[in-house]
Parts: structure tokens; sequence; C-alpha cells
């Protein structure tokens, strides 16, 4: 049982997480709009309907109703569907989740996860093709994690319900659909601010974001046909940042490239070369490269959308600049 | 108040014209959210409206440049994601905004045409100007603070807003006595001490009366209404969106379609007092409207990545960011 695995697709994945954490821990509340019939189903099969809530269109009000609940002992997840709508419910997770703690001198936790996912490269235009975890990277008192395959989504999460603070979570839904065999263990846990190295390479470093990691590890296959040997880091928790992991990479390889679905102008790329340049700066043999989404809206028209985020290519192109 | 014989005509033709522009859209470019079933409700409103009267509208976008008497062909190109749509093809199937005939935003953020709506109201009420705005919203946005912080405002300040609810009975897959205190909407009103008036969405010409009745009181500077058509989407929240479980039953659907066709509905009253020879002219015109479009549509160009920068700002500045253009990591 420890060691077994089963196959789950990302989005099957996080259901699992979500139903063995309410097994496991009666004051884990599930609320979201739709969750009936998107992600939910089975849940409301097994589980008291009180701790399954469909609820109202209404983000800022039920994130916040969610944080209420966690002030008092349960344990909320908050389904916010797709990362534009966090915007709505910003003021309740900046201003009230994130801050709560703290301005009431540690007397208050707020153990509450929000889910959203980046909905980009489904034509679906500006209003709904974000992905704005710099923003939440820049508040202080929350963490924020973006797993980029199956069993880091289901570990992330199952972590993310156990801490004691407000979590969000940034799934991607280009990746809902993709299997990969997921541990079974109802403790296996991925912890939170952990990097993972997902393949070992000692010329160049790709960190990659999020959703990158699928682009990154195309380029490094294509570049290890060239005899490019390229590691790939997975930054996997935006916030806070595993800044070992990343250190000890770029020392091992001089060169660094940083894959990022956010828009370039203070995006978690910016961020990491950041902190490259101020802890590991001697260990640099070239600039550090960012390759991001351009400072422009994204279009509807699919095929000028495709162009904008890291691609294959342009990550390629990026280790090559610097080779 | 009630139209005459042409402006009857008229509306049947805008009606048919989202009609036929949505299975346009269903046969060769399938995307987005359709307001079949939902045409009574939005031409009625937008038959009270002036071409420069203004108009804020949702996700389900399609229906209301149209039923205000958009050209057809950079509506279709927008769908088409082409240069030629009406908005260069960067917007897409939920934001048909024809900004020519006063439409200012088509909001795919439910709740977010509120508080734009009431600016609108307020811009004229400063400017002395006698136009009124029209905000549409689906019963689910009604459930946004947006709704009830826009009312009071325009409330208490006696804009010129029509808060116009295309209450379709669901919002995707929940409905709305699973998601309101009370299902009428229009009851709400009476909260902020303006008038609620509910109404049969499938009865355009019910519909262009209220609404009639609300630009009147706005132009008059009397204030806000809050409408409330009760109508029905025939087709699913998206055409594009799996749905995995039945949340309404085929036989509420097929009473819907059967019965309560809102086209089928006024094309039997026109039929019926005597204006069969002009309803067919005009289906065979709306015909033949489409299928150029489509025409339109496949034979334009694509944008291109200079047309993303070239729309960001009005007054640019350091932009793009980057000497290379706007990618600048290569
Ligand atoms: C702020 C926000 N939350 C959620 C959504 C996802 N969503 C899109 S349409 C919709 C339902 C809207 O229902 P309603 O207002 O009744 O309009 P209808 O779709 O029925 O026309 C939802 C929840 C969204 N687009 N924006
Ligand atoms: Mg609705």
């Amino acid at each position: 049982m420890r060691n077994s695995t089963q196959k789950l697709s990302y989005l099957q994945a996080i259901v699992e997480a979500q139903r063995e954490e309410m097994r496991r821990d009666e004051r884990v509340i599930l609320m979201g709009e739709d969750i009936a019939v998107y992600g939910a189903q089975s849940l409301f099969d097994e589980f008291d309907h009180s701790r399954l809530r469909n609820v109202p269109i209404s983000e800022n009000s039920f994130t916040g109703v969610g944080v209420g609940a966690a002030l008092t002992g349960l344990r909320p997840i908050v389904d916010l569907t797709i990362a534009s709508f966090v915007y709505l419910a910003s003021d309740q997770i900046i201003n009230q989740a994130a801050k709560l703690r703290f301005m009431t001198g540690g007397q208050l936790k707020v153990p509450i996860v929000v889910r959203t996912s980046t909905f980009y490269n489904n034509r679906t235009a500006a209003q709904h093709a974000d992905r704005p975890y710099p923003l939440f990277m820049n508040i202080p008192g929350l963490k924020v994690v973006a797993p980029a395959t199956a069993s880091d989504a289901k570990g992330l999460l199952k972590a993310a319900i156990r801490d004691d603070d407000p979590v969000i979570m940034f799934e991607d839904i280009n990746l809902w659909g993709k299997k990969e065999e997921v541990p079974v263990d109802v403790d296996f846990l991925v912890p939170i601010g952990k990097a993972d190295i997902k393949r070992a390479g000692s010329d160049a470093t790709i960190v990659s974001v999020a959703g990158c990691l699928l682009p990154a590890l195309a380029a490094a296959e294509l570049l290890a046909r060239e005899g490019i040997d390229v590691e790939v880091v997975d930054l996997r928790t935006i916030a806070p940042m595993d800044k070992e992991t990343i250190l000890a990479s770029v020392a091992k390889t001089g060169r660094l490239v940083i894959a990022d679905n956010s828009h370039k102008v203070g995006s978690v790329a910016s961020e990491i070369a950041a902190v490259v340049s101020e802890e590991g700066f001697e260990s640099l043999r070239k600039p550090i490269q960012r390759v991001a989404t351009p400072s422009v809206h994204i279009p509807y028209n699919q095929a000028l959308e495709r162009q904008l985020y890291p691609t294959k290519e342009r990550i390629v192109a990026a280790v090559r600049a610097i080779l | 108040m009630s139209l005459d014989r042409s402006q009857q005509l008229e509306l049947y033709s805008r009606m048919l014209r989202i009609r036929r522009f949505e299975e346009a859209i269903v046969a060769h470019y399938p995307v987005g959210h359709l307001s079949i079933g939902q045409e009574g409700a939005i031409v009625g409103a937008c038959m009270a409206l002036r071409d420069d009267d203004y108009v804020t509208g949702t996700h389900r976008s399609h229906g209301h440049p149209i039923g205000k008497g958009a050209a057809i062909n950079p509506l279709m190109a927008e769908i088409f994601g082409k240069r030629t749509g009406i908005c260069k093809g960067l917007g897409g199937s939920m934001h048909l905004t024809d900004t020519s005939l006063g439409l200012i935003c088509e909001s795919a953020i439910v709740g977010g045409g509120f508080p734009l709506a009431t600016g609108a109201g307020l811009s004229i009420q400063v400017r002395k100007s006698d136009q009124v705005s029209l905000c549409f919203f689906g019963d689910g946005a009604a459930n946004q603070g947006t709704f009830g912080e826009s009312i009071n405002m325009a409330a208490i300040w006696k804009l010129p807003v029509i808060y116009f609810c295309e209450n379709n009975g669901y919002a995707v897959t929940t409905s709305v006595a699973a998601s309101h205190g009370q299902p009428d909407i229009a009851r709400r009103a009476d909260g902020y001490g303006i008038p609620g008036v509910i109404v049969d969405g499938q009865d355009a010409d019910a519909v262009y009366e209220v609404t009639q009745a609300a630009v009147d009181r706005a132009r008059a500077g009397e204030g806000p209404t809050l409408i409330e058509a009760k109508t029905y989407r025939f087709d699913e929240h998206s055409n594009r969106l799996a749905i995995p479980i039945r949340y309404r039953s085929d036989e509420e659907i097929a009473f819907h379609r059967n019965e309560r066709d809102p086209i089928t509905l006024y094309r039997a009253r026109l039929v019926a007092g005597g204006l069969a020879a002009e309803v067919e002219a005009i289906e065979a015109e709306v015909t033949c409207i489409m299928a150029d479009a489509v025409q339109f549509a496949k034979d334009s160009p694509e944008p291109e990545l200079s047309d993303l920068t070239d729309n960001m700002f009005s007054n640019p500045i350091n932009f793009p960011v980057t000497r290379e253009g706007i990618f600048g990591d290569a």
C-alpha cells in the first residue's frame, strides 16, 4: 500500500486529494460554483452535503465565508474555478485571510485553501486567460503553489489542506487531463516550499514555473539530442520560494533560463532572477534569461495567443543564447 | 405605447438575425454562449433604445449588438477571430462590443457590467444628456455584490439606468431556485426603493412596453428601474462545455422549445396581423445576410502581433517594454 500508485489525471488527483482529506478530517469542507457538476460529483455521493457547498456567483463573499469558517474551526477548500475570478475574491484573500493572523498578534490561524486554475491557450480572451500568480507572491502571509504534475497536485493540495496558513493553489487547465502514476498512500504529501529537479543536467538550468514544465522538459529533450545537458527544476511552490534548490543548480551549471507563463514584468521569473543575481551572482557564466509572456493582454485569436506563452522553441532559443 | 408595424417587422428581423447568426456559428465556428431562446427579451428591450443609448452586456454577448441593430459582418468576423472583426479578433465570442451603437462592454466577468452601466448613467447625468444606459445581466449575476452596490448608487442619484435581467432560469447548471433566497429578481428592487417589473421574456412586444416605460422614466430624470424578463436558454450554457450530468429535464427543454419560442410566437402574431409576405421577405434577407457574413469572415485576414501592441494603450509610454519588440527574450 505504502508504495503503490494508481493512474490518475491531474484533475482526478486533485479530487482524490480532496476526498482523502475530507475522510481524514471532518473539518475539511469544499465550496465552489457548480461543484456538484464539475469536479466534485463523486464527493456528493460520499459526504454529508453540509460539507459540500454549491455557492451562488458571489466570489468575494463566498471566499470570505470560507475565511470566516477557517477562523472558527473548519478547514475550507474554496474553488474559484478560473484564475481571473480570483481578482473578485482578492479583497477577502489579501485584506483578511493573509493579514488576520499578523494583525491579531498571532491569536488567529487561517487554514483555508483557495484553488483556481489558469485557463490560457484556450481561446477565451483576456478576461479568462490570466495567470496571476506573481500578484499573490507579492502578498506576505500567503503561500502560493502551482503544481505541474498529477502527483505534485495531489501531494501539494493535501499539504495545503493540512497547513494552518492560507494557501492558493494555481492549477493549469491544460494539464487537467494529463495522466500519470500517482501515490495512493493517504499520507503522501509534497512539502510546500520544495522545488523538484525533474531532470538532472550539468550544462544549463531551466527553472520552470507552473505549467511551463512541459515545454521546459521538451526543450531539454531537444537539446539533449545535440549533446546539451540541461537540468530542469520545477519550482512547484511559488511562495515561499525554494532558493536553495535553484541556487545549487545554478552553482552547478552556471547558466539560468526561467520559463514562466505569467506576464514578464514583475513575474515569478523576475523574482527568481533577482534572487540568483543577489545570492548566486558568482556562479553565473552568462546573463539570466527570462522566457515569459509579453506585457500585452491575451487575444481571442488562437494563433496569436499560442505564440505568447513560453514554447519549447522559445526556451531552446534562450538556452542556446547563453551557451 | 406599442410598436408600429414597421418597428415590429424590424424587431422580428433582429430576433431572427440573432437566431441565424448563432446557427451559423454552430455550423462554421462552434464557440461560445448562445442566446437562442432569449431573443425576445434582448430585442424587445433594445427596441426601446436609441442608437446613442448605452448598453452593457455579458459573456452571452451575441444578442446585444444584433439587438441594437449592428452590422453583422464585423460580428461574424470577430467570432472567427479575424482582423476585420468588431474587436479586431482580440475580444471574441464573449465580447462582441460594437461601440458605434452605444455598447460599452460585454463582460465575461459575471457582474462586471453593473458598475459600468451605472457609471454611464452618471456620465449622462453630469453631461446633462438625455441618453439612457441599459445593463443586461443574467439571473446568476444578481448574486454579485456589484448588483446591489450599483443599483443603490443609481437609486440615490436617480441615474438614468435600466437594469435588465435575462432570467433564463440557470447559471451554468445552478437553478435560480437553488441560488436565490427568493426567485423573483425584480422584487429585490424594493430594497433599493426603485420600481421592479417582471415581464414574459418570450413576448417581445411586452418586453418592449415595460422597457419603454423604464426608458421614459429614466429620460425624465426619475431614476432607475429593475426589469426581469423570464426567458429560457434552449441550448447548453456554452457549446464548448461538456455537461456531465443533467440539471434540467428533457421535458422542460422541449416545452420551451416547442411552446415558448419567442420567434415562433412573434411570427404567428405578425402573420395573423396580415404581414406574412413581409415576414417571408425578412426571412429570405436574413438568410442572405448570414451567408455573406460567413463568407466575409472566412475570407478575412488574421490579426498580427503588432495588433496586440497597437491596442494596448491610447498613449504608449516606454512601450513595448523591450527593444526587441514584444518578446525580448530570444
Ligand atoms: C466572476 C465570474 N464568476 C464565474 C464565472 C463563470 N461563469 C460564466 S457564465 C456563469 C453563469 C452566469 O449565469 P447568469 O448570470 O444567469 O448568465 P447566463 O449564463 O445564464 O446567461 C458563470 C458562473 C464568470 N465568468 N465570472
Ligand atoms: Mg442565467
